[in-house]
């Protein structure tokens, strides 16, 4: 297949990826696989693994991680950008239409209602969040002396997220060089 | 100049947020409210609207701020284009150098090492974000004891700890909207807000 082409199928494979996952996150795993590993071989279900292994530890959200890897392994830089451009147009798009439509509702009272309720309901999906994360941490000493920290820092006494983020990294750094190293037999 | 600015706070905001989804809503919630771009309740409504929408949600608050933020129609897409341009930056440039050195990446001990402390740390630091939404929906006008006279109270907190247990029990986001939204209609006239 020349190289055109296939750019021009990871930029639509993506498109669909990116149309059609509610949520982000690990919701589009499944379609990342159906399109990328069963329909077009692009890359291997190892592959995918690999790539939630790195998009765990890279930040940004899971889908541009993957559209940019697996795009980048099929077509080099060109595939990436044409991978990670689709993945981002359908919200791009969606959103762009709703922004101009949004604040023009949110004065009716019925609407005003409904997001009396949303507001509680959300507060319900993001304390979901915590607990799925929270039961998928490996739990030992420094865990949960890092996430009382980050905790506290942040919601008792305002320190910026940013010097948060910074500081717990540099502890699990400290930490996984020198008493992790025992505790993992290195 | 309002375009640099969006481009350059959703940078940050890509490239400090570790874990997707929700892990970047408290440097969202830092950053945009400290800009002025939107308020503590648009942040919650804004999550509402994203998970009924395709897409992740650093995207889509990206393209929302930056089309209210740009002037007029073309001012608004520019701004959207920037801001979601920002924040996907990041990512694009990291993955790509990994992906090109991929195995020393793997086994590189500094990362592997910083993430022992990440992965903890934005679980603290969604919690906070629960406390300060909390804060938001359930004080709507601040912390006093006033608020435990009033039934609103105890149906919203009921309705946030009922949609946590359904979400948990595998219930779909889009569905806990719904069910919230009719909720908060009933509540709303029923009580006559």
């Amino acid at each position: 297949m020349n190289k055109a082409k296939k750019i021009l199928k990871l930029f639509l494979a993506f498109l669909k990826i990116g149309g059609f996952t509610f949520g982000g996150g690990y919701a589009m795993i499944p379609l990342i696989q159906k399109e990328a590993v069963e329909k077009q071989g692009w890359v291997t279900d190892e592959d995918i693994l690999e790539i939630l292994a790195i998009a765990e530890s890279t930040p940004g959200p899971i889908a541009i991680n993957s559209a940019t890897f697996i795009g980048y392994k099929t077509a080099g830089v060109l595939g990436s950008a044409a991978a990670t451009f689709g993945v981002v147009l359908p919200s791009f798009v969606i959103i762009s239409i709703i922004a101009r439509v949004l604040t023009e509702f949110s004065h009716i009272d019925v609407v005003r209602y409904a997001f009396l309720g949303i507001r509680a309901g959300v507060i319900g999906l993001v304390i979901k969040a915590v607990y799925t994360m929270f039961r998928k941490v490996k739990k030992n000493a420094m865990a949960y002396v890092v996430m009382l920290l980050a905790f506290v820092c942040v919601a008792i006494f305002d320190i910026h997220v940013l010097i948060v983020i910074a500081s717990c990294a540099v502890i699990g750094l400290i930490y996984s060089l020198t008493l992790g190293r025992k505790e993992q037999g290195v | 100049m309002i375009y640099l600015e969006l481009l350059w706070t959703f940078f940050k905001i890509g490239l400090f947020t570790f874990g997707g989804g929700y892990a970047m809503l408290p440097l969202i919630q830092e950053e945009v409210i400290s800009h002025g771009w939107m308020t503590d309740e648009q942040i919650i409504d804004f999550i509402a609207v994203s998970e009924s929408t395709p897409g992740p949600f650093a995207i889509n608050i990206a393209t929302y701020i930056g089309t209210e933020m740009g002037n007029g129609f073309w001012g608004g897409l520019l701004g959207a284009f920037c801001a979601t341009l920002g924040v996907v930056l990041p990512s694009f440039i990291i993955i790509l150098i990994v992906a090109k050195c991929f195995e020393k990446f793997k086994t590189n001990k500094i990362i592997s090492g910083c993430m022992t402390g990440l992965k903890p740390a934005v679980i603290g630091l969604i919690a906070s974000a629960v406390v300060s939404m909390a804060h938001t929906v359930f004080f709507p006008s601040g912390v006093s004891f006033d608020v435990f006279k009033e039934l609103q109270f105890y149906i919203l907190a009921a309705i946030a700890l009922v949609m946590a247990f359904l979400a948990i029990k595998k219930v779909h986001p889009i569905l806990i909207i719904c069910i919230s939204a009719v909720i908060g209609i009933g509540v709303g006239y029923g009580l006559g807000l």
